[in-house]
C-alpha cells in the first residue's frame, strides 16, 4: 500500500506526499493504522534512519478500521515509542511532548486524513511553522466532518449524506476543509426541501 | 460596561423595521434610487473588477468611506440579536488584537469627519471619546488598551457598523483570515472559515479558481497601500429581506426558497448586493474586507427601466453553476418569467447608474 489518492477537487481539500526524513532536533513521529507503513517507508529511504531514529519520538495508534501495526513501528528503535488505544487517547501526550518541543523540531503525521489533521492542529497552534509539519494519508478515507449547524464533530463518516451524531440532522459532505477545525464541513441536504433526503452511498472507507 | 444601545435620536431618518419575522424592511424611494445596482453591463461573469474605493456621486452609496444609510439603526438591532444567538459568528484570533485597533481607529475617524452630525470623535492622547448618536452610545475608552472596551476592538466597532468584516493577516504570500464576524453573510460560516488562507476560504467558488481570478485577486491585494483601499461589487438573491442568510441556520430559512410564486415575487425575492471594501491597516498591516449588504426587493429594482430591463437579461443568461452557486437555480424560471414583464428589449446605457 502506498500513499492514498486524492482525487483533484477544491483548494481548501488537503493533498498529501510521501515523507522524508529531514534533519532536524527531535523527530516527533504520530501515526495511526496504516501509516505505519508510511514511517517504515521513509525509514528504508533512508541512509542514517539510525540517527533519526535515536532522536525520534513516536506516538501510534490503531486505524478507524482496526488496523494496528504496533508491532512494527514498537520494533524499529526509536527512542521513545507510545502506543495509544485511540486519537482522543494521543491528544494530551501530544499537547505534553508540544509544550516542551524546540523549534527545529521536525514532525511527520501518517495515517488517516482524522489523525493527520487533529495532529497538525495541536502543533500548528503550539506556534510551529506549517513547513515543519509532513503529512502523508495512508488507509482509511473515512472523514471527520463538522456540522455546520450544531458545530457537534461527527467522526468517521463512511456515507454521504449522513446523519449528524450530534444534532440528527441529515448532512452532505463538502470538500471543504478546515485547518483549524480539522473537519470536513457537513450541510444539511434537505433543508430546503425537509424529509427529502436522498439515498446514502458509501463514499468513504 | 456594556455596549446597550438607547436608539431614538434621527428617527425621522433611521427606520424602525425588521430584517426577520414580519420582515417589515424596505427602502423608501430615495433608498431605491441610491441603491447600489452591481450590473454594469447586461451579462454577468466573475472577474476580479476592482477600482479605488474614491469618493463617488453625491448621494450614492459611494459618496463617503463607509456608507451610513437609513437602515443603521435597525442592522445594529439585528446583529446585536445575532450574535447573542450564536457568539460564534464574531471571531479573533488573538495575534489580530492590533488589527482590530486599526479598524476601530478607521471607522471612527472616518464616520466622525463624513458625518459629524451622527458621529464624534475627540482625542486627547491616547484617551479617546467617542459619540455615536443614532445607537444613543457615548464612551471614552483608551486607545490600544483592551480593558476599556466592553469588547474587543473589532466586535466593539463593528457591532456598530453595518456591513460583515474580516481581518486578513498577511504572511507567506498570502493573506489569512484571522478575524470575523458575519451576519449579514451570503451563506459562508466564519466559525469553519477563520484561520483559512485566500484560496483556502474561496474554494468552494466554481468557476473562478480555474480562471485565474483567485490568483490575480491575491497579487492585486498584496499591493493594497494604506490610504487607497479598493472596492468590488458581489451580488446574489435572497428570499425575504433575511440579513443574515448564515450556513448554521440554513435549515430555519432554507425552506422559504420554496415560497416564491408569481404572485410574491416582486416583494419577497430580493437582489442582494454586496459592496466590498479593501483597506491596508497601518500598524498591523493587516488587510480589513468590509462586505456591506444591500437588499432591493425585485419591486423596488423595476422602479429603475434600465435595472429592469438589465436583471431580467442578467438572470436570464447567467451560467447554470452560478445560479446554483449562489442559491436560487430553483427559482430561476419563475424570477425570469416574472422580469420579462419588465424587459421590452431596448438598448441599455453601460454603467449602473439607472438614468445615465
Amino acid at each position: 500500500m502506498t500513499l492514498t489518492p486524492v482525487t483533484p477537487t477544491i483548494r481548501s481539500r488537503p493533498v498529501y506526499a510521501p515523507l522524508g526524513a529531514r534533519p532536524g532536533r527531535m523527530h516527533l513521529i504520530v501515526a495511526d493504522g496504516e501509516g505505519a507503513e508510511a514511517v517504515t517507508d521513509m525509514l528504508a529511504r533512508t541512509e542514517d534512519a539510525g540517527n533519526l531514529l535515536a532522536d525520534a519520538h513516536i506516538m501510534y495508534c490503531p486505524g478507524p478500521t482496526g488496523s494496528d501495526q504496533t508491532a512494527v513501528l514498537q520494533a524499529i528503535g526509536a527512542a521513545q515509542f507510545f502506543r495509544a488505544p485511540s486519537i482522543p487517547a494521543m491528544l494530551p501526550r501530544l499537547a505534553r511532548v508540544l509544550s516542551a518541543a524546540h523549534m527545529g523540531t521536525q514532525f511527520y503525521l501518517a495515517g488517516s486524513e482524522g489523525l493527520i489533521g487533529q495532529a497538525e492542529r495541536d502543533i500548528m497552534n503550539t506556534g510551529f511553522p506549517f513547513e515543519a509539519i509532513q503529512k502523508e494519508h495512508r488507509g482509511s478515507t473515512l472523514r471527520r466532518v463538522q456540522c455546520v449547524h450544531c458545530k457537534g464533530i461527527t467522526e468517521n463518516v463512511a456515507t454521504d449524506p449522513f446523519r449528524c451524531s450530534h444534532c440528527g440532522l441529515n448532512l452532505f459532505v463538502r470538500d471543504h476543509y478546515s485547518r483549524r477545525m480539522a473537519a470536513f464541513q457537513g450541510v444539511n441536504i434537505d433543508a430546503e426541501d425537509p424529509g427529502d433526503v436522498p439515498a446514502a452511498v458509501v463514499r468513504f472507507k | 460596561m456594556s455596549l446597550d444601545f438607547k436608539p431614538g435620536a434621527f428617527n425621522d431618518f433611521f427606520r424602525d423595521e425588521t430584517f426577520r419575522d414580519d420582515f417589515t424592511y424596505r427602502n423608501s424611494p430615495e433608498g431605491i434610487r441610491r441603491f447600489p445596482f452591481p450590473f454594469d453591463r447586461d451579462d454577468y461573469m466573475y472577474s476580479v473588477n476592482m477600482e479605488p474605493h474614491v469618493p463617488g456621486r453625491k448621494g450614492s452609496v459611494f459618496e463617503h468611506e463607509f456608507d451610513v444609510d437609513e437602515h443603521y439603526v435597525a442592522e445594529m438591532i439585528d446583529r446585536a440579536k445575532v450574535l447573542a444567538d450564536d457568539p460564534l459568528r464574531c471571531q479573533s484570533l488573538p495575534h489580530m488584537t492590533l488589527a482590530g485597533w486599526d479598524l476601530l481607529e478607521l471607522i471612527m475617524e472616518s464616520k466622525a469627519r463624513d458625518y459629524p452630525h451622527w458621529f464624534g470623535l475627540e482625542k486627547t492622547g491616547n484617551r479617546w471619546r467617542w459619540i455615536n448618536r443614532p445607537l444613543g452610545i457615548d464612551h471614552s475608552f483608551t486607545f490600544l488598551d483592551d480593558s476599556t472596551l466592553p469588547f474587543g476592538p473589532f466586535e466593539y466597532i463593528t457591532r456598530q457598523t453595518q456591513g460583515d468584516f474580516t481581518l486578513q493577516d498577511e504572511r507567506d504570500g498570502t493573506l489569512w483570515m484571522d478575524a470575523g464576524i458575519a451576519t449579514s453573510q451570503a451563506d459562508w460560516s466564519v466559525d469553519f472559515d477563520v484561520g483559512m488562507n485566500f484560496h483556502e476560504w474561496h474554494a468552494p467558488v466554481p468557476l473562478a479558481h480555474e480562471k485565474g481570478v483567485f490568483d490575480r485577486a491575491l497579487k492585486f491585494l498584496l499591493k493594497l497601500q494604506h490610504g487607497a483601499p479598493v472596492r468590488r461589487f458581489n451580488w446574489t438573491m435572497t428570499v425575504n429581506p433575511l440579513l443574515d442568510t448564515a450556513p448554521e441556520t440554513y435549515p430555519k430559512w432554507g425552506p422559504t426558497k420554496t415560497s416564491i410564486t408569481p404572485e410574491n415575487m416582486g416583494r419577497k425575492q430580493h437582489l442582494r448586493v454586496e459592496l466590498q471594501t479593501l483597506y491596508r491597516l497601518p500598524r498591523s498591516n493587516a488587510i480589513a474586507f468590509d462586505i456591506r449588504c444591500y437588499l432591493g426587493k425585485f419591486d423596488e429594482i423595476v422602479t429603475q427601466p434600465k435595472w429592469a430591463r438589465r436583471l431580467h437579461r442578467v438572470v436570464r443568461d447567467l451560467p447554470d453553476e452560478l445560479a446554483t452557486y449562489k442559491g436560487f437555480i430553483r427559482n430561476r424560471p419563475a424570477m425570469v418569467e416574472w422580469l420579462s414583464k419588465y424587459d421590452d428589449g431596448a438598448p441599455t446605457s453601460v454603467g449602473w447608474w439607472p438614468e445615465d
